[in-house]
């Protein structure tokens, strides 16, 4: 039997979210923009998905806008916010260890002219809080960080961005993006003074081809994709029915998040006291990391090997991100680790289902890797 | 009117006797990629191929793409055909060139007369038609020397045939004319150019891989058969051996010295190239090495690995640039598939310290240490074979 530990990747689908997608391309088929009856049932099921999204965010549901992914979400926040804001500043300030689809968009506005603060992570990968309010000021229009890194799993300090926003005096939007976290830590976006939110439904045994973006009431973020209108003009184009409402349905069958995290934090332990007694197995992962992302280094073997010879098993595993096809971690790179250290960097993704004897199956395997590729 | 295509076999045209035997080679390649459009007649005659369809649905103007492809073609041009009389040949050219004059603001007619019974000769024909096009087209102006649209009247035995500007063929020589050989593909960006050039030549490749998984990856392997699938474009199909090389790179590590140790293992993949080109019936094999560029590519290097082949190895980059190889990759289309970094089996295991000037008889004894014949059959009779097309 498998074992898929790249859930960082993308998830299997549950049954639940499968069920509603099938029943959405056979049965209710119809365009949530149609005025006929299928349609009319179809509008149906998008808002039943928008409420469910809603709950998890603990927002209201006309703050829910659908996208065709994370990607997409966050290009329309980055690129909404900046053209929102663009007469009341210049600066933009994220982080050395965004995601590409945060990283480019703002790169682009960089060479438009905005002037880009990227916080630095420190060994552990975490950044720092005093620079997180150094870098704010007056002139900051924007402010994204995402909620927890894809590669290491850190958590960053999301919630005490909107003090260093009000204590600066800054218009700054605050833009987190939180298809990692999503579903696996609390996310209270109007709590947290968040303006914009990231999220994507292949994280949480969602279908591909969902994501969506919190938007702040009252906030009239100007759309970057021009078309039919939909979702009140902020992404147009016809809506994924099928993967939005799997989307819902996976989103519905979330379980406790505070549950989850103790249970997910004793198999983490339990895999962290296996490897911790072989040699020349280091973890780069933060001690106060989401434990469902545990990042390590198997000295002398080069990800590449530990992933193949480990897929020969048909276990699962990825190195960094698996957004950047066969490249070396950057975020590694970004720590100051070693290079070798970069080099036999693989990334463990558990989910909710992941199980103990998965773990343990897991680790007997490196040890074999050690032995047989260790150089 | 009748279109067609007409193919100018050029370097073809100077072979002796023997020239038959290439059209004929030519014609069934062109039959063989066009295959799939419909069905065609094929007639040669005045070291010119032309192709009619056969069938109302067979497309010539997909066809064209196909034969932009094939090599042995100078030159191509898709055709319409009419009597071999006045009137016809301007109602034909009106009416077929229409598109391509509409388009352009400077022409100039060419003719060629190869039946001299024709009552006109080449320059009133020239001055005929061209004031006839003019009439027909008024925004057009006459460029003799670099126009846009060169319309073309070919009076030929049986027919006319009148076209626009002649597209370039791939050139070369029809593949399979020159016999068969085993190329080495690595997956990087010099092997498939490598193959290219040889089948240009008139050779019909089969290719040899080596892989070492878990070292390598499976997309490792995709990305030979992509580029295959590319250089196939050309060449025609492909056959393609994968064989698994792990236990041999295996073998080697610790025991052979490490200064050696690439080309110890670049003569071990020759010694089973050599042995599955036997068995295909190859007569020479293809490498995509580069003089200089690597440290196994050094003409001590390169000396050490052709003392055991025992064919004729052809190295067409290995007076080329990187600059001028790539160039040719991008013509081709590999050039974005080889730059995907995937490891392949040369690049792991690499010594840090290579040997750049070893001598044949040191590598030779650094391989007696590891030889062992058993474990290169395994690799033979592992190899797994697929057709690429």
């Amino acid at each position: 039997m498998e074992i898929y530990l790249d859930n960082s990747a993308t998830t299997q689908t549950c049954a639940a979210a499968a069920d509603e997608a099938a029943k959405m391309m056979t049965m209710s088929y119809g365009n949530p923009s149609s005025q006929h009856k299928l349609g009319i049932e179809a509008l149906g099921h998008l808002n039943k998905a928008r409420e469910r999204i809603a709950t998890v965010l603990s927002c209201s549901d006309d703050e829910i806008f659908f996208t065709p992914s994370g990607t997409i979400a966050n290009n329309t926040a980055i690129f909404g916010a900046a053209a929102l804001n663009k007469r009341k500043g210049n600066t933009i300030v994220t982080t050395t260890i965004e995601h590409p689809s945060v990283l480019q968009p703002i790169g682009q506005l960089e060479a438009q002219g905005a002037q880009v603060i990227r916080l630095q992570v420190d060994r552990s990968g975490n950044i720092s809080e005093e620079e997180l309010f150094r870098a704010v000021n007056k002139n900051t229009i924007l402010v994204s960080i995402m909620a927890v890194n894809n590669e290491i799993g850190s958590i960053n300090p999301v919630h005490l961005v909107q003090t260093a926003v009000k204590r600066s005096g800054s218009p700054a939007l605050i833009h987190c993006d939180a298809v990692q976290a999503f579903g696996k830590i609390k996310l209270k976006p109007a709590q947290m003074g968040i303006d914009l939110m990231s999220v994507s439904s292949h994280k949480i045994h969602g279908p591909k081809g969902a994501g969506a973006l919190y938007v702040r009431k009252g906030l009239n973020l100007p759309p970057y994709i021009y078309g039919g209108g939909q979702e009140k003009g902020l992404v147009s184009g016809t809506e994924a029915l099928p993967a939005i409402a799997g989307f819902g349905a996976a989103a519905a069958a979330l379980p406790d998040v505070g549950m989850e995290q103790v249970k997910l934090s004793y198999l983490r332990e339990h895999f962290l006291t296996q490897i911790a007694s072989m040699p020349g197995v280091t973890v780069n992962s933060p001690i106060n990391a989401l434990p469902y992302i545990i990042n390590i280094s198997v000295l002398g073997v080069p990800s590449e090997v530990l992933i193949n010879y480990l897929s020969s098993f048909e276990i699962y595993i990825s190195a960094g991100s698996a957004c950047k096809r066969g490249r070396k971690s950057e975020v590694i790179r970004m720590m100051g680790l070693s290079s070798q250290r970069a080099d036999s960097a693989v990334r463990i993704s558990l989910s909710r289902f992941t199980t103990r004897d998965e773990l343990d199956r897991l680790a007997e395997k490196i040890n074999e890797a050690i032995v047989k590729f260790r150089r | 009117m009748q279109e067609v295509i007409l193919i100018k076999n050029g370097e073809l045209a100077l072979k002796g006797l023997n020239r038959s035997t290439f059209e004929d080679m030519l014609i069934k390649n062109i039959k063989q990629k066009t295959g799939r459009l419909g069905e065609f007649y094929f007639e040669k005659s005045q070291s010119t191929i032309m192709i009619t369809p056969k069938t109302a649905e067979a497309n010539l103007r997909e066809a064209c793409e196909d034969i932009a492809k094939i090599f042995g073609i100078a030159a191509f041009s898709l055709a319409a055909s009419c009597k071999k009389d006045f009137e016809d040949i301007k109602a034909t050219a009106e009416v077929f060139l229409a598109d391509e004059l509409f388009a352009a603001q400077t022409f100039k007619v060419e003719a060629k007369r190869s039946d001299k019974r024709f009552p006109m000769t080449s320059p009133e024909l020239c001055r005929e038609l061209g004031g006839v096009l003019l009439e027909k087209y008024p925004h057009l102006r006459v460029d003799v020397h670099d126009p846009e649209v060169t319309v073309t009247v070919e009076i030929r035995d049986n027919r006319a045939f009148v076209h626009g500007n002649q597209r370039r063929g791939a050139g070369g020589m029809p593949t399979g004319t020159g016999g068969r050989a085993m190329l080495l593909v690595s997956g990087g960006i010099d092997s498939p150019v490598a193959g290219w050039m040889m089948a240009k030549r008139g050779i019909k490749l089969i290719a040899v891989h080596f892989a070492s998984p878990p070292y390598t990856s499976p997309k490792a392997e995709m990305k030979v058969h992509e580029l295959l699938k590319k250089v196939a474009q050309y060449s025609g199909r492909i056959e393609l051996f994968t064989v698994p090389f792990t236990q041999i790179q295996e073998h080697m590590r610790g025991r052979c010295p490490e200064e050696f140790f690439t080309i110890v293992m670049r003569r071990l993949m020759m010694r089973i190239a050599n042995e599955i080109a036997e068995r295909e019936h190859c007569g020479a094999l293809i490498t995509g090495e580069s003089m200089g560029q690597v440290a196994s590519q050094t003409l001590h290097a390169l000396a050490c690995t052709d003392a055991v082949a025992q064919f004729p190895v052809f190295r067409p980059c290995i007076g080329m640039d990187k600059e001028e190889i790539i160039t040719i990759a991008r013509k081709i289309d590999t050039f974005d598939i080889s730059i995907q970094p995937y490891e392949d089996c040369c690049t792991i295991f690499t010594p840090r310290h290579p040997r750049t000037r070893p001598t044949i008889e040191a590598a030779a004894k650094a391989e007696a240490r590891v030889f062992d014949q058993a474990m290169l059959d395994e690799a033979i009779n592992g190899a797994e074979l697929k057709i690429i097309y």
